[in-house]
């Protein structure tokens, strides 16, 4: 079905439309909780009702008696390795001796409809002896506190020591920071269909994922098979955010499918799916910014605590983005930090969008504002005068190679017109309470605040995240292959406007996104467009290469005097030779092509080292209302200028830019998974509160286009910095209408009006 | 199966349905999707709040994961599958794709439904009635600017039309 008649070509640069959604405008789009097969089983897990517990006993016999069970698994079934875990392997396939957080999986449970799962879960007897949980980051990192895990209780620590030590500044400020813990809240549940091989010699796996491959290495040491055994297929993703790089249901309906010899659908309720993936960390964090009294920054000091709960995740590599990002995007030469990422009885934390740099600049942040007023600058000015600049270097030693157009971020975003003061005529429902009808209208204090910040784009410290891709021409058609996770991103729309560019042809098709060709790496990092995006462009430059070849051997040309321009192949003076539809008839091309960004080093002992890869700035302003006798907020308008090095898909990007900032004001002002002694209080959306339609508000997004000459397009990563400066710039607008010294997000009704 | 079942008839888009021997605790979004083969109502929240499974019950829109299916055998039901022919799109399907109203499009099935049913009562919605009509769809993946674009573009397109 065609959406709409054009006259343009969808190549790079125009708004080109998802060729997924029509399916999706119909409710016909295969999302993975959509799958079905026939003599299909369900699945369901056992959680701990614990923090923190050893488990004395398991008696599963009582669900094997319920009419329609099929099967029901616990640790002494698995065949293989017994653990699992993104960096470090940490993490039990089903609990055997300790369950080390609230909602920790302990048995499996396969029948015929998922009220018998439910049933069969509740016969279920598991005598736990409950224990005292760790869930005080600070007591992690004391190591006489005794280990909660075999690998211990503090993940990593990294210190940061650059310059002078000694160093004091005309202008000393200080401050405490906390971030709560925020959920990714991504719309489609977790959800898989496993399909085992006749005699259980392997399975294929059709999953919600932001990682196939990473996916396929942990699943197949787990279920004891080969890789090659290992079959995954991206089923429809409903949303990622972070939440789907480790791994949940995937070793779970793997075996319930070969253990029953029948396919097996598992699909998260969203209480477990609170429970089944983990968090944004929390995090505390105090800052010392040392500056000349005209506001020059010299030297910043931290120290940052990052809870990774009960397994390690990606807590390692969100500890450096932290401990890396805390000077934020401004010229520092000397700084003083250390960081810990530590194992609690909490729920696990691993990647959210924004990945550890969320954290550092809530932090740093609020730490410019008070430099801003200990010199007596503007919150602008204060940014200004110290906004880094290419060849500047990271408190790391590292310098910045990237265009980084900082300033020019902060003025566009100055430039954006503000908007209109409330009047008697504002709808009730645009200011704060709401229909609630709450807020006395000339007691609403208005304020305006700032952000802006740095983000790594890619993988860090030596990490090869290469991504791969092959390109099929055949007969004036394009098919292109991956192993890139879509997850509503837009990379499906992306790839086929890059082909269109450099092999002028306009029919690309998409071939099956599965683990049948190299990895892709995650969806994550920002990281698509410039390494997946680098990949398809490589591969279709190879086969317009092959195109140009054979039509100058055809011809009797130097290939060197050919080039594909538009839709047609033209000599040196431009005249076209062919079309590229003519020059493909009958014929077939095909080429893959593996893109590597450069090499990344470690970090030292000192935090010293070019551990990233690639860098992205942004900047928000913020302006609120606030309701300052009830503690409401509402967050009238945004505006942003953001360094995207260039545009690619106008449509896309805005797409990007809005729903990044909505995720930002949700976690200054409503989302928190609230955790109490361990246990989560509120895992379900009547209790975790997201951005609604009211909530959102006005967004006035410009792009500051300085094409990066890493970046294989030009284009850096547009995902992440959207959501990362708009959180601490509008805490600052509470901050400057309500004159409240809040150091914490998110920001609840009771930190501004007790 | 040792569950309470019984069999029962629904009318979905239209037709007639037979829901033969099925548990009598399963909500209206579980029967259209896993025996009716209408996976077009999303489940996200079982809780009412997000909207992804917005179905109309008599012209209503209401949140198929909060209705007994068994207790709907009276009601004139419709989906998100009876939304355009099948073939060809609506006018707010349409300007949901042209507007980038759609990313990940979990939440896309119920929007659709909510729109169409905000403007069949209201075909001019001010700016704050879209935004009211809209705050019971969760949409986690846009922000929900490209959404509020499209649902100007279907009704600047409407009232054209209707002119």
């Amino acid at each position: 079905m065609s959406v709409k008649t054009r006259t343009r070509r969808d190549v790079l640069g125009t708004s080109a439309l998802r060729p997924d959604a029509v399916p999706k405008v119909q409710g016909k789009f295969a999302f993975s909780s959509d799958l079905w097969a026939e003599n299909m089983l369900w699945g369901a897990t056992l959680r701990s009702p614990h923090a923190y517990a050893r488990i004395v006993s398991i008696d599963t016999t009582p669900a094997w008696k319920i009419d329609g069970v099929e099967c029901v698994l616990t640790h002494e079934d698995v065949p293989g390795k017994p653990t699992y875990g993104l960096i470090a392997s940490d993490q039990p396939v089903l609990a055997r001796d300790f369950v080390r957080h609230m909602g920790e999986p302990v048995v499996l449970v396969a029948a015929d409809h998922p009220e018998t799962c439910r049933r069969a879960l509740a016969a279920i007897k598991v005598e736990y002896e409950v224990l005292e949980p760790l869930v005080n980051p600070e007591k992690s990192i004391d190591l006489s506190v005794p280990p909660i895990h075999p690998d211990g209780n503090l993940i990593r620590r990294q210190q940061i020591i650059r310059g002078d030590q000694n160093l004091v500044g005309e202008v000393v400020v200080e401050g405490n920071y906390e971030l709560g813990m925020q959920d990714q809240a991504f719309l489609g549940t977790e959800a898989a269909l496993a399909l085992p091989d006749p005699g259980g010699t392997g399975v294929e796996l059709y999953v919600a994922t932001q990682w196939l491959h990473e996916d396929r290495g942990q699943i197949a040491a787990c279920l004891n098979l080969p890789e090659e055994k290992v079959r995954l297929v991206l089923g429809g993703v409903g949303g990622a955010f972070g939440a789907r790089e480790d791994i949940s249901l995937q070793v779970h309906s793997c075996l319930l499918a070969l253990r029953t010899s029948r396919p097996v659908k598992m699909q998260y309720s969203r209480q477990e799916s609170f429970f089944g993936h983990v968090h944004r960390h929390p995090a505390q964090i105090w800052m010392r910014h040392h500056a000349t009294k005209d506001g020059r920054l010299l030297r910043v000091e931290a120290r940052v605590v990052m809870d990774g709960g009960a397994y390690a995740s990606t807590s390692s590599a969100v500890l450096i983005n932290a401990v890396t990002h805390v000077q934020g995007p401004y010229k520092c030469e000397h700084a003083t930090v250390d960081g810990y990422a530590v194992r609690t009885n909490n729920p696990p934390c691993g990647a959210m969008r924004g990945f550890g740099v969320v954290q550092a600049c809530f932090a740093h942040e609020g730490q410019m504002d008070k430099l801003a007023a200990a010199c007596g600058i503007s919150p602008v000015d204060i940014r200004l005068i110290n906004a880094m600049e290419t060849g500047d270097r990271l408190i790391t030693g590292q310098p910045i190679l990237n265009s980084a157009p900082v300033a020019q971020c902060i003025r566009e975003t100055a430039e954006i017109p503000m908007p209109p003061n409330m009047t008697n005529e504002t709808d009730v429902l645009a200011i704060p309470g709401g229909s609630g009808l709450t807020a006395t209208p000339s007691k609403i204090r208005r304020g305006v605040g700032w952000g802006v910040s740095i983000k790594n784009l890619m993988y860090s410290e030596g990490f090869d995240d290469f991504s791969t891709a092959r390109c099929t021409v055949e007969d004036g058609r394009v098919s292109l292959k991956f192993a890139t996770s879509e997850v509503g991103q837009g990379f499906v729309t992306l790839a086929p406007q890059i082909a269109r560019t450099v092999l002028g042809l306009d029919e690309v098709f998409i071939e099956t996104i599965d683990t049948g060709i190299g990895s892709a790496g995650s969806t994550s990092a920002s990281r698509q467009t410039w390494m997946s995006g680098g990949a398809v462009n490589g591969a279709c430059k190879l086969v317009a290469i092959n195109i140009v070849a054979d039509v100058a051997k055809r011809r009797g040309l130097d290939p060197s005097t050919l080039q594909i321009q538009g839709t047609d192949i033209v000599d040196l003076t431009g005249n076209a030779v062919e079309s590229v539809i003519s020059a493909t008839k009958d014929k077939r091309f095909s080429e893959t092509y593996e893109f590597h960004h450069q090499p990344t080093g470690e970090l030292d002992e000192n935090g010293q080292g070019d551990c990233h890869t690639a860098f992205a700035f942004v900047a928000h302003r913020a302006v609120v209302d606030v309701d300052p006798e009830l503690g409401l907020v509402k967050v009238v308008q945004i505006a942003t200028a953001q360094d995207v090095g260039r545009v690619l898909n106008p449509l896309s990007l805005l797409g990007q830019v809005e729903g990044g900032i909505a995720q930002g004001l949700g976690l200054a002002v409503m989302e928190e998974i609230i955790v109490e002694n361990g246990r989560v209080r509120n895992p379900s959306f009547t209790d975790y509160l997201l951005p609604t339609a009211l909530d959102a508000p006005d967004v006035i997004a410009r792009y500051v286009e300085v094409p990066d000459p890493y970046a294989p397009l030009g284009a850096k990563g547009v995902g992440e910095p959207p959501c990362i400066s708009v959180t601490p710039a509008i805490v600052a607008a509470i901050r400057d209408a309500t004159g409240v010294d809040l150091q914490r997000v998110p920001v609840r009704p009771q930190d501004i009006c007790l | 199966m040792s569950l309470e079942n019984q069999s029962y008839t629904l009318s979905v888009n239209n037709k007639s349905h037979e829901v033969q021997d099925a548990w009598i605790g399963e909500s209206l979004l579980y029967v259209l999707r896993e025996r009716l083969g209408m996976p077009g109502a999303k489940g996200a929240c079982e809780q009412g709040e997000c909207g992804s499974c917005t179905v109309l019950l008599d012209g209503e829109a209401v949140c198929s994961c909060l209705v007994l299916a068994a207790a709907a055998t009276e009601a004139d039901i419709r989906t998100v599958e009876s939304i355009g022919d099948g073939q060809t799109l609506s006018d707010v399907q349409q300007a949901f794709i042209e507007s980038g109203a759609v990313q990940c499009g979990f939440c896309t099935p119920g929007l659709i439904v909510a729109v169409e049913n905000l403007l069949t009562h209201n075909p001019q919605p001010t700016e704050m009635q879209v935004k009211e009509a809209l705050s019971g769809n969760i949409c986690r993946c846009t922000g929900y600017g490209r959404i509020f674009d499209a649902v100007s573009v279907a009704v600047a397109r409407r009232t054209g039309a209707s002119q």
